[in-house]
């Protein structure tokens, strides 16, 4: 049989969701970004909330995630996404709205501001991008970065005398009475995204039903921050991220 | 029964990441010899014959750039 | 006879963010204004308009829970006093960047730093020259009564939707605190989401099939892109200037010296004036009612006949900038001032008046 007999209309089994924009994104090559990005917008495609859905975007890579998924969004300044968030879903109960946020964003700059929406329980998605490193600035040193990683402000690694110790800020966000869905994925294999793309399909879902804040962690990777070429940030992120950051559910209710 | 399948790849908007290439089943695909206009070398089906069209190499895609195709022959 | 109520200028505030059709307030406590909070937290308003109130974390969240609230088309204020501004202007910086309507309270008491409690006017400049990075303006109105306070709401949320810009009341801890009689005025629906639908077809209300997806963001990397945004801005500025300047003149018909003073010591100078008329001094007051824009022109067509000019601040001279910057060296600009939350009497501000046109 002929390839081309194969390429049909009626035999496409996966395409491009219309919910992501023909714009080519800006990241690098293998940058988990992407892959979140789509799986966001397959799962906006699948519940069909295309026009009931609100984007906040952060300050770092994913600045620009607006020129990617068609939806409404908000680019909020650093660490502030969910103050915004709060306040568009408070004004807009019947919206989906989610936050888009790195660690430097979340962890760092916005360390009030995401512990304070999460203990109210806001009824929005959060999905947290830990890549251990600042990518958007140039690579230097995150509040997530492992002891002994180098980034441009860890030139001799992470030294936790001098840097403080690596903040597993998803492990205290399970710990507040206001959300309900604590998870960590990750997008580097087929079995790892599909799953993390039922994570942020029950997160959304759990903002309709009104159970309260759903926090979605992607431990991902930076491979231009790291040095690594895409598959080798991959095989690093599951080989020194994992053990620090393990995958699955910190909570489910 | 078997399952065949075939991807096409938006070679403009390949990176030319590799992440498809490893986490193909089937050793299906390769990056070509040839690059695209940004200077990448794009993914393409490398043994057509081997593909079942699984959709993990779009599923890992981060620039979405692979359409899948399968049929059961 | 509509209703009138005794109320602190803070109430008034808050009854009238009900009043007037607001959908949220999001705010910090904070003294000397945190009777805002207090009394909208107690007047439950979204049992009754629907108007949602939230305790924020702090001034950081709070007025970017008014970004997020202004993207999605909504009126939304905060209330703050000095130090909480502070801590607001990152966020005051974006809303004017990317053009988004919102009401700003400061009851403004003594700094630098922590300073004291006690009344102030020392945030003009914050206040009117910006606060926040990058070139931008708000529209800053001063009430000098608590009436002013009720009626400043409704006209600020109209400005700033008229400009999509934040729009702030600059006010000092006398006018929050102060009680006066305050008429409520006739009750305004809250906007519908058609409505804003309608009327703000750039807000975050969700993209229709019928529209392109709808951005908020204040980052413009191509550079003729982001000059042209800037140009946008200046552009806006200026119509304000031309279209929303309000004062108020005192006796300045005849008079040959004029006080320029804004909030509580516009109150005490209106006095000052009455004691310089007994002794037969033409005395006259000019209250900014918008600081920015600010009464440059009506400064400029005084000038003619007046001796001198005066600022009178609870600050060291930041209007007295603006006053001279229109007088532009025709004539001599004096000052006088206190600080620390001491609110001068009349008379120590006509005796200061005096020593400025003999010396």
């Amino acid at each position: 049989m002929d390839v081309k007999d194969i390429i049909k209309p009626e035999n496409r089994v996966y395409s491009k969701s219309p919910v992501l924009t023909s714009t080519i994104m800006h990241y690098c090559p293998g940058c988990s970004h992407g892959t979140v990005h789509k799986l966001i917008a397959e799962v906006i495609e699948e519940m069909g909330i295309q026009e009931e859905t609100i984007g906040i975007s952060p300050v770092g890579c994913a600045v620009f995630a607006y020129n990617y998924i068609d939806i409404d969004w908000q680019q909020a300044a650093h660490g502030r996404a969910p103050a915004l968030a709060t306040a568009t879903k408070r004004l807009h109960p019947e919206k989906y709205v989610f936050t888009y946020q790195g660690d430097g964003d979340l962890a760092s700059i916005g360390t009030a501001e995401i512990m304070h929406a999460c203990n109210r329980g806001e009824n929005i998605v959060v999905i947290f991008i830990n890549n251990a490193i600042y990518g958007m600035t140039g690579g230097q040193m995150a509040p997530t970065t492992l002891i002994g990683m180098k980034t441009a402000t860890s030139p001799y690694g992470r030294d936790p005398k001098l840097h403080g110790q690596p903040l597993k800020i998803t492990n205290l966000i399970a710990q507040l009475d206001g959300t309900c869905y604590v998870t960590r994925q990750s997008v580097q294999t087929a079995a790892a995204a599909r799953k993390t793309k039922r994570a942020i399909k029950k997160a959304f879902e759990n903002s309709a039903l009104g159970k309260g804040t759903s926090f979605v962690e992607v431990v991902s990777t930076c491979n231009s921050g790291w040095k690594l070429s895409p598959v080798k940030a991959n095989e690093w992120m599951v080989e020194n991220m994992f053990p620090e950051y393990p995958i699955g559910d910190l909570k489910d209710r | 029964m078997a399952l065949r399948g075939a991807i096409v790849v938006d070679t403009e908007k390949c990176k030319g990441c590799s992440v498809c290439v490893v986490n193909c089943p089937t050793e299906t695909i390769a990056l070509s010899k040839e690059v695209n206009s940004k200077g990448y070398n794009y993914a393409f089906m490398a043994s057509p014959e081997s593909c079942t069209g699984c959709t993990n190499c779009a599923t890992v895609c981060p620039d979405t750039c692979i359409t899948v195709y399968r049929i059961k022959v | 006879m509509a209703e009138q109520i005794l109320m602190k200028g803070n109430e008034a505030i808050a009854h009238a963010a009900i009043r007037c059709g607001c959908d949220g307030y999001f705010g910090y406590p904070i003294t000397p204004q945190s009777e805002v909070m207090e009394t909208l937290m107690d007047e439950q308003p979204w049992e009754t308009t629907g108007m949602v109130v939230l305790q924020a974390e702090s001034e950081t969240s709070s007025i970017n829970m008014l970004y997020g609230g202004a993207s999605c088309g909504k009126k939304v204020m905060t209330s703050s006093s000095s130090p909480g501004l502070s801590l607001m202007c990152e966020g005051l910086s974006y809303l004017a960047g990317a053009e988004l309507p919102c009401l700003v309270v400061n009851v403004v008491r003594g700094g630098p730093g922590l300073g004291t409690i006690q009344p102030g006017q020392g945030d003009y400049f914050q206040a009117c020259k910006g606060g926040g990075h990058g070139d931008y303006k708000m529209i800053v109105l001063a009430p000098s009564s608590a009436q002013e306070m009720y009626d400043f709401v409704d006209l600020g949320f109209e400005l700033a939707f008229k400009y999509r810009n934040p729009a702030m009341i600059l006010a000092d801890g006398v006018v929050g605190q102060m009680m006066e009689k305050v008429e409520l005025r006739p009750m305004k629906p809250r906007w519908t989401n058609e409505e804003i639908i309608k009327k703000m077809p750039w807000a975050t209300t969700g993209k229709t099939s019928d529209r392109k997806q709808n951005v908020i963001t204040s980052l413009a990397l191509d550079a003729a892109v982001h000059e042209r945004l800037n140009h946008t801005l200046i552009e806006k500025y200026k119509k304000m200037e031309d279209e929303d300047v309000r004062f108020e003149s005192i006796q300045c018909e005849d008079a040959e010296h004029v006080i320029v003073a804004y909030g509580c010591m516009s109150r005490i100078c209106e006095s000052t004036i009455e004691m310089a008329r007994k002794e037969g001094i033409k005395l006259g007051l000019l209250r900014p009612i918008t600081l920015f824009p600010f009464p440059t022109k009506e400064i400029d067509r005084m000038v003619p006949q007046l001796k001198s000019m005066m600022s009178v601040e609870l600050s060291t001279g930041q209007m007295l900038e603006d006053v001279k910057l229109a007088v532009n060296g025709r004539l001599p600009v004096n000052f006088f001032g206190r600080l620390g939350g001491i609110v001068p009497s009349p008379e120590e501000v006509f005796e200061a008046f005096k020593k400025s046109i003999n010396k």
